[in-house]
């Protein structure tokens, strides 16, 4: 497939540079400011190199990418919220044009469900989005497969930042701003933490999570959420946990239509308390009772693997 | 298999009373009648209920033969069984309150915790590293009336609500308690 990759971080960058082991050719990539284009195929290692050492990925407008010769448009630009623009914008254009998208950018997905499947009935391009949720975790394709009216609950944690901070709180018996301070250091945790500790990164995967369940029968967006972050947490507080076999995590339940997120009471060595960044979500579904997918969520060639994973399902 | 069904259980009975002079007395009679081994009789007096009457519950050891008798003997009676069976309580569940505890009156807390409909606090352990003046933390661990848990957590969460306490609540989705 002919992939157009709209975004120059983490994950837009690895999937320019994974994009010919899985038999791909980029012929467009941008960011904000600045594109590249070649209908035979970018040069992955000369454009990433421009952009780390001129903060721009090419010459080209960022408009141009349309024009370029692709099949999927890959959306990975920053999450936003509200209108989930400018993504939301990007994939509208796509689908206008009757090309794929394939969305990381999970702003579309969490906040205009409705909107963009009404874009996707009109087109004759599908979206998929399998890596905004749990990034490498095969977690949206096993709703999938296992089909989304069967499943009745899906819940665990979706986030490594939190989950870091928490397990080293519980590991260390230190406070918050402490650990929080040295996730920062070890590059776990970003300047900005705030949409992971605050629960609201969580929580857009929930949303996601309850808009496919519910097949387009009720849109969730982040607003119908219930969240609570884990800023407030003391570490006696996860000492009280342990001394009773339990720990603290940071939990996501989408179960009966409703998305709560929140600091949960779990078993200590239980199916939904990974350590350190990983995630852990468990499925219930009808008849085969309860799946848990465990891993390294985030991050950007494990998260450009998902994306090139949704390109591969396209190409079949 | 006969002695199976033979087999001694534990069981809770909670009754309602009507508040008069030899009721309490009244209503052990159909279970040492029946063979019933008393264990305990909480008689909660002052906790009269809307309509007047004094809850009492009884835990006693019986086959469950014999137990089936005891029901039908205080029935028979004109004693109220609200409830018959080992099923109550029968869910254990774990919630951590932070803040000001102890400034918002620990007792307080947990009388508020225990006047809660179906459920009761079998265990406190509490974390106030820097006194009484600062935040503290307490795990409280509820025993809940069987399928109460969500009724239950509900109320732990108004509780908190207005004392200004932050709640963690124990993971219940899909039936984990």
């Amino acid at each position: 497939m002919r992939l157009c990759v709209l975004g120059a971080g983490a994950v837009g960058s690895a999937v320019v540079e994974l994009a010919a082991e899985h038999g791909h050719v980029v012929t467009a990539f941008a960011d904000s400011e600045s594109a590249a284009v070649d209908a035979d195929g970018l040069d992955a290692d000369a454009v990433r190199s421009k952009k780390r050492d001129d903060g721009v990925v090419g010459e080209a407008d960022p408009g141009a990418v349309f024009d370029a010769d692709y099949d999927v448009l890959v959306e990975a630009t920053p999450t936003t919220l509200g209108d989930a623009e400018p993504g939301f914008s990007h994939v509208e254009r796509a689908l206008a044009d009757d090309r794929h998208v394939v969305l990381a950018n999970k702003g579309p997905v969490a906040e205009r469900y409705a909107d963009l499947r009404a874009l996707e009935a009109e087109s004759e391009g599908i979206v998929r989005f399998g890596a905004t949720v749990g990034g490498a975790l095969p977690i949206l394709s096993t709703i999938e497969d296992v089909g989304p009216s069967r499943v009745s609950a899906v819940y665990g944690v979706l986030n490594g930042t939190a989950n870091f901070i928490l397990s080293r709180m519980a590991a260390e018996g230190l406070d918050y701003e402490h650990v929080l301070a040295e996730a920062q250091d070890l590059g776990v945790a970003e300047a900005d933490p705030t949409f992971d500790v605050d629960g609201t990164d969580t929580a857009l995967k929930g949303v996601i999570v309850a808009n496919v369940l519910s097949d387009g029968e009720t849109e969730f967006t982040l607003d119908d959420a219930e969240v609570e972050g884990i800023q407030e947490l003391s570490g006696s507080m996860l000492d009280l946990a342990q001394e009773d076999g339990q720990t603290i995590r940071l939990i996501v339940e989408v179960a009966d239509g409703a998305v709560r997120v929140g600091p949960r009471l779990v078993p200590e060595n239980g199916a939904v308390a990974p350590s350190g960044t990983e995630n852990a979500v468990q499925i219930e579904a009808d008849y085969c009772g309860r799946l848990g997918i465990t891993g390294r969520g985030a991050g950007g060639p494990e998260t450009a693997s998902a994306v090139l994973t949704d390109v591969e399902r396209l190409a079949d | 298999m006969s002695e199976v069904h033979n087999d001694v259980q534990a069981y809770t009975l909670r009754l309602e009373l009507v508040d008069e002079p030899g009721e309490l007395l009244r209503s052990l009679q159909p279970i040492a009648e029946h063979g019933g081994n008393l264990l305990s009789i909480f008689h909660e007096r002052g906790n009269v209920t809307p309509r007047g009457y004094i809850p009492v519950e009884v835990d006693i050891e019986a086959t469950p033969d014999r137990f089936d008798n005891i029901v039908e003997g205080l029935s028979d009676a004109g004693i109220n069984v609200i409830q018959a069976g080992t099923e109550r309580y029968s869910e254990r569940l774990t919630i951590i309150l932070s803040g000001h505890l102890i400034e918002t009156d620990l007792s307080d807390t947990l009388t508020q915790i225990e006047a809660t409909r179906n459920a009761t606090v079998t265990d406190i352990s509490l974390s106030a590293p820097a006194g009484s003046i600062d935040v503290s933390s307490a795990r409280f661990q509820l025993a809940a009336a069987s399928g109460a848990t969500e009724e239950v957590l509900a109320a732990m969460r108004e509780i908190a609500d207005e004392k200004d306490l932050q709640l963690v609540e124990p993971l219940t989705v899909g039936g984990r308690a």
